[in-house]
């Protein structure tokens, strides 16, 4: 296997507009902006809340949340599969090998980086402006929005964290999805079959799109900040 | 002022603050009528920033009480602090915000009102963070203003900026209290505490030493620590 054959191959799935291919390529985004989007509505408002926020156990949950950062994804896949399986409290949805299931353990694995990421932003923005928001009356969780909404800048790096792990996992979609062809197969899925089955040029092809789609989304959102971040000096 | 009762005067009793251990603040008692200037001046950990905090409600007093009169459905005094608090937004958006918070009505006019009354209409749109020193503590007067308190509690409004904002601040401070708004505010500045101030307060390590007329104050000051601070010595 070469190179070059790598790239032949990356540039045909890309041109030959593949209907197998761009049904990957979209399952893929799909799941990985829709765990994004999920993690970033619980997580936000979560995260701001445990940086202003004082009660007992802070400390302790700052430290586990900062922990699950670095979550296994099959372990988050195990955890999504227990829970989904027949059996499991959650069995009666029948989510199990559906992009229902890949999109809550992404879910899972994406949300404890937004969480201690907005935290740590939302944080050093409080003890910034703690006076004057205690000033005008805003304490405790009314400060949140005013804190969300000036850290907008930041916490979009945040989101692209997350967005770099979901995409980048294969462990929990596989485990919760099983890498049903035109249902469940993702980039990464694809990526691991081919290289099990030999077809490397296939799997190096997947690969370089997959890189490219991460970097165009992460130039996007840099361009957007870029733009906006002359506010947030 | 829209409301009908004043909330002055201000009548602070026997206020203390400890932290750590440490009495900061030490049985300090005064009362502060409608209008005027009033500058509490003292060297670096008298307690002067501590008290202006504790009468704006930021802190709660270790003993001691800040009393308010009346009784009003939101705060009626603001603060502007040494270093202004500036959001990542506009200039305008940071008094919109500030309006929006206490619920005033007519957020953008007001505003706008505030920015044109102290001279910032042209620097409305601009980011707020990218404004001069200067630029920035007129827009947290303004943004102060706009709130329509009836007391403003000024910290060090000018200490880290040039003769020529300086000027400027002090002109904005002159032309409020010549409106009827109530100011206690401090400084190390003492020709500024002169030209402002028509009452002094003189904190010395967390007690009040002295509470005079700013010309007795300057012309003969009663206490010895007051004398010698006026004349340039160091306090321990």
């Amino acid at each position: 296997m070469d190179v070059s054959s790598a790239f032949t191959a990356a540039l045909s799935l890309i041109f030959n507009l593949d209907p197998q291919f761009l049904q990957v390529v979209g399952l893929s985004l799909r799941v990985t902006l829709s765990a994004l989007l999920l993690a970033a509505v619980i997580g936000l408002p979560l995260g701001a809340l445990l940086a202003v926020a004082r009660f007992r156990g802070r400390s302790m949950l700052i430290v586990l949340v900062n922990g699950l950062m670095g979550l296994p994804p099959v372990v988050a896949g195990l955890i999504v599969f227990l829970l989904l399986s027949r059996s499991g409290p959650l069995g009666y949805l029948g989510w199990l090998f559906s992009p229902a299931a890949m999109i809550l353990a992404q879910t899972l694995l994406v949300l404890p980086i937004v969480i201690a990421l907005t935290r740590s932003a939302v944080e050093e923005l409080w003890r910034e402006y703690r006076e004057h928001l205690t000033s005008l009356g805003l304490t405790g969780r009314r400060a949140i929005p005013t804190l969300l909404w000036d850290g907008r800048f930041v916490l979009a790096t945040g989101l692209l964290a997350g967005f770099g792990r979901a995409s980048a996992e294969v462990g929990a979609v596989l485990i919760v999805g099983g890498n049903i062809a035109g249902y469940t197969r993702t980039m990464t899925t694809s990526i691991a079959l081919e290289t099990s089955k030999g077809d490397l040029p296939l799997a190096l092809g997947l690969g370089i799109v997959l890189i490219a789609l991460t970097i165009a989304i992460n130039a996007a959102a840099f361009g957007a900040s870029r733009v906006g971040a002359r506010f947030a000096a | 002022m829209r409301d009908v009762t004043s909330i002055l005067p201000l009548v602070v009793k026997g206020l203390s603050f400890a932290a750590d251990g440490r009495l900061l603040l030490d049985d300090v008692s005064f009362r502060l009528p409608k209008g005027g200037v009033t500058v509490i001046i003292g060297p670096n950990g008298a307690g002067k920033s501590l008290t202006l905090r504790l009468c704006h409600g930021l802190l709660g007093p270790s003993g001691g009480s800040v009393q308010w009169q009346g009784e009003s459905s939101r705060r009626r005094h603001a603060m502007v602090f040494q270093r202004p608090v500036m959001l990542r937004r506009s200039a305008r958006g940071n008094i919109t915000h500030a309006l929006g918070a206490v619920g005033l009505a007519d957020a953008s006019d007001r505003a706008d009102s505030a920015l044109a009354r102290f001279g910032l209409a042209a620097l409305a749109d601009r980011p707020a963070r990218l404004m001069s020193g200067g630029e920035q503590q007129r827009l947290a007067i303004a943004r102060a203003w706009a709130l329509e308190p009836e007391m403003l509690f000024l910290d060090e409004p000018s200490s880290q900026l040039d003769p020529g904002a300086t000027r400027q601040i002090e002109e904005m401070v002159a032309s409020l209290a010549a409106e009827g708004m109530t100011i206690l505010m401090t400084t190390h500045d003492l020709g500024q505490a002169r030209r402002l101030g028509q009452r002094i307060l003189f904190l010395n390590r967390g007690k009040l030493i002295e509470d005079s007329p700013s010309e007795a104050f300057f012309a003969g000051a009663a206490s010895p620590e007051a004398r010698a601070f006026i004349a340039g010595d160091l306090l321990w």
